[in-house]
């Protein structure tokens, strides 16, 4: 009975907030909010956003990093496959993706602009040697107006999602046979892969790569750190509006978001758009049947292009590490003189109650997500229907901007008199942590052989009996990746934190976005790494668990 | 063990957009095997997921299925007292072998240790029972198999093509520890195969099915 309401609750649950947020968006977007006074429609609010300076800039530097960001991750990852499937150097990156993917935004986006700063690692380590520079050269390299560093940063998060994913759909591909069978009509690796593997690929990560287009284009954190300031991306500026103490700013960031998801759709259809191009031309070039040209230089940048990318991100996180214990530290010198622990001592008493709100919200979450996702699979299983069509649902919360909604849901809550607490936003938390737990779990689930469960029912075990004694040990070791997966997506979230806490309840990820502004690197060293190091943990005991409670079950360590 | 059960399948139909896919009438006595035969596709694992309760949505299946007779048609696959035998020996990765045999035995069973030593003993595996089974040999994990069955105590017993991935020594081996130990339980049995060695073997009455 509480089996069957799963999947309903699991929808609800997504959808409605999703949708009372819009709906509260898009009245006072058209002056509508008696609350504050506007009690007529108008179109005031979208007169004064055309009227916003560089609103044209900002819109435009969403939708293009958006875009390209997308593009990039997508080749890198595409590329990679291509040309190292089953090297050594692909079971060492597919050993990477996890603690990569863990790495919350906002750490990576950090560890990117201590790297690149015209003061960063990558200036230390080239000067004065390469470059000539005896003191920082006065050039805006992070924040810089084109958005190239928001895309760089997005770049780096996005290619081990898309990454995972990919390797998630390729076993139902049967790549290796596809590729072998090319291969004996003459195709190079490579080039085999690409044009018998891709096109079918491709259709199974669609809606992932939706879901990065639909992030990088209404970003905030990473945007906050790494995108242009004169003016901001559009996301940035909505919020910048929304915080404002003139509460009539409200219609004018209300219209942002009606904007912003304007904006988001513009991307989506322009990708379409884009999608039916390269299709086209992706024909042709497999019609004509080349099997060689290109192998060697497609082998190359799809192995350079990802171990760059890999780099970056652990480098990043090592710069954090580094900024955190630095003592004294002149401009060419590659390494500080001298390392203090003074930046921690400082910061370890205002530690304790974020990281204390971050790991409640983010258990919590987690652990709501993980009995509803199991509740909806295990009712799967036994009513024995495929997967329902309402699964598409389960993306809306990753493809409707965070932006655009969060705050109609603020103001709803406002108006219900919710006050902001712990609970509020572990919500607010629970929307986008129940996808990617579900998501993850799902793959594990329905690939579970069920002649265990029928083996299990035959012995005389009920259906509960055959879930605790047979399911759940058996899939620990996914379920427990899933609750990792999980616990890093919240502790990672700044927006639904900052918006539905009202600034009043502090995590780990919101004062460490907050330091941005303030640039001192040594602090934001100090809470970037924490921040990082969180979600590591999670993965550490998903992966470590199992091992120690089958250390004497040979059966049980290859698992999924 | 040495009750006596039989299974009685009364005008069984099962179709599949309404095409009839099997259709049996027949009955099988105690310590009896009854042999299905027939090619992929013919509707021997539909039969076998009819009667074990795993039918899935889509089969329309008609008659009635008799155990003892009693009408098990409506029953969960739980409580309908048939075992299954599979094509892989699938031991539970996460328990013990010991865990496994004591996994389907009657909650009410009196000194579950001492009888999953006895039942260890009797397939040449005394002492096994702290051991994973990934280290079991393919021939012991077939017995362990064989012996979670019975330990389960059913009172019929399907048998899917359990013989097929076995090696032709090992095959003769089991086929004959199997048919011996169902025999001796008294348990009526219907076997699927499409080997007739195995058909021979189970000595009982073969149905053919067509295609």
């Amino acid at each position: 009975m509480m089996l069957r309401l799963a999947p309903v609750l699991m929808v609800i649950l997504l959808v409605a907030p999703i949708l009372a947020g819009l709906a509260m968006a898009l009245l006072p977007a058209f002056g509508y909010l008696p609350a504050l006074g506007g009690d007529s429609f108008s179109l005031a609010p979208w007169r004064a956003l055309a009227a916003q300076p560089g609103i044209g800039r900002s819109v435009a530097i969403s939708l293009a990093s958006g875009l390209i960001a997308t593009a990039i991750s997508l080749s890198v990852v595409l590329l990679y496959l291509a040309a190292a499937t089953g090297s050594r150097l692909d079971r060492w990156i597919r050993r990477l993706v996890s603690p990569l993917l863990s790495i919350p935004h906002a750490a990576a986006a950090f560890g990117l602009a201590f790297l690149i700063a015209p003061s960063g690692l990558i200036a230390r380590l080239t000067s004065p040697s390469l470059t000539g520079w005896e003191r920082p050269p006065d050039l805006l390299i992070v924040q810089d107006p084109w958005g190239l560093s928001l895309i760089a940063g997005l770049v780096i998060k996005e290619v081990p999602f898309l990454l995972l994913m990919s390797l998630a759909a390729l076993p139902q591909l049967d790549p290796e046979r596809r590729v072998a069978m090319a291969r004996s009509l003459g195709y190079r690796p490579a080039i085999a892969w690409l044009k018998v593997v891709a096109p079918a690929l491709y259709p199974l990560i669609r809606l992932p790569v939706f879901a990065v287009i639909a992030y990088a284009s209404s970003v905030v954190d990473v945007a906050m750190i790494l995108g242009p300031t004169l003016p901001p991306t559009l996301a940035v500026s909505i919020l910048t509006w929304f915080s404002d103490p003139d509460l009539d700013q409200r219609f004018l960031a209300s219209a942002g978001a009606i904007l912003q998801l304007g904006v988001t759709a513009t991307a989506l259809l322009i990708w379409w758009g884009l999608e039916r191009l390269v299709a086209r031309s992706m024909d042709g070039w497999i019609a004509r049947g080349g099997r060689r040209r290109g192998e060697a230089s497609l082998h190359l940048t799809g192995k350079l292009l990802i171990l760059l990318t890999a780099a970056v991100a652990f480098t990043g996180i090592g710069g954090l590490a580094i900024h955190s214990v630095a003592g004294f530290w002149r401009f060419p010198d590659a390494l500080p003189r001298s390392m203090t622990m003074d930046h921690w001592a400082q910061a370890l008493p205002s530690l304790g109650e974020p990281l204390a709100s971050t790991a409640l919200i983010a258990l919590f979450s987690t652990l709501l997500a993980g009995v509803l996702a199991l509740a909806a699979l295990e009712n799967e299983q036994r009513t024995r229907r495929p997967a329902s069509k309402a699964l598409w649902l389960l993306y809306l919360p990753l493809i409707v901007p965070q932006i655009a909604f969060l705050f109609g849901l603020v103001v709803v809550m406002e108006q219900l008199g919710t006050r902001p607490t712990h609970g509020l936003i572990t919500f607010g938390h629970l929307l986008f942590v129940l996808p990617y737990v579900f998501l993850s779990l799902s793959e594990a689930y329905r690939r579970f052989d069920p002649r265990w469960s029928q083996l299990a029912l035959t012995l005389g075990a009920s259906r509960n009996a055959a879930f605790w004694r047979v399911r759940l040990p058996m899939l620990l070791a996914p379920l427990l990746t899933a609750m990792a997966v999980g616990l890093a997506v919240s502790i990672g979230q700044y927006l639904p934190t900052q918006l539905l806490g009202a600034g009043r309840v502090t995590t780990v990820t919101t004062e460490a976005v907050s330091l941005a502004a303030g640039g001192n690197r040594r602090v934001i060293g100090v809470w970037a790494l924490v921040q990082a190091c969180l979600p590591l943990a999670g993965f550490v005991i998903a992966i470590g668990l199992p091992k120690l409670l089958w250390s004497n079950r040979r059966g049980m360590q290859g698992s999924p | 063990m040495n009750t006596t059960h039989r299974l009685e399948l009364r005008d069984v139909r099962i179709r599949l957009d309404g095409k009839t896919l099997v259709s049996l009438d027949t009955h099988i006595g105690p310590g009896e095997v009854l042999t299905v035969m027939g090619p992929s596709g013919s509707g021997k694992s539909t039969l076998l997921a009819h009667l074990a309760g795993f039918l899935a949505p889509g089969f329309q299946a008609a008659g009635r299925v008799l155990l003892d007779g009693r009408d098990i048609g409506d029953l969960p696959a739980e409580r309908r007292g048939i075992g299954l035998l599979f094509q892989d020996p699938l031991l539970f990765p996460h328990l013990s072998v010991a865990g496994n045999l004591r996994f389907g035995m009657p909650l009410a069973t009196a000194d579950k240790a001492a009888r999953v030593d006895r039942a260890l003993a009797r397939i040449g595996l005394a002492g096994f029972g702290d051991r994973d089974p990934a280290t079991l040999s393919g021939g012991q994990k077939a017995r362990v198999a064989l012996m979670r069955l019975l330990l389960s105590a059913p009172c019929a017993v399907l048998l899917d093509e359990p013989f097929s991935k076995l090696d032709t020594h090992l095959r003769r081996e089991m086929r004959q520890l199997v048919f011996e130990r169902l025999r001796e339980a008294g348990l009526p049995s219907l076997l699927v195969t499409h080997d007739r060695e195995d058909a021979k073997a189970a000595g009982g009455r073969v149905i053919e099915l067509l295609p």
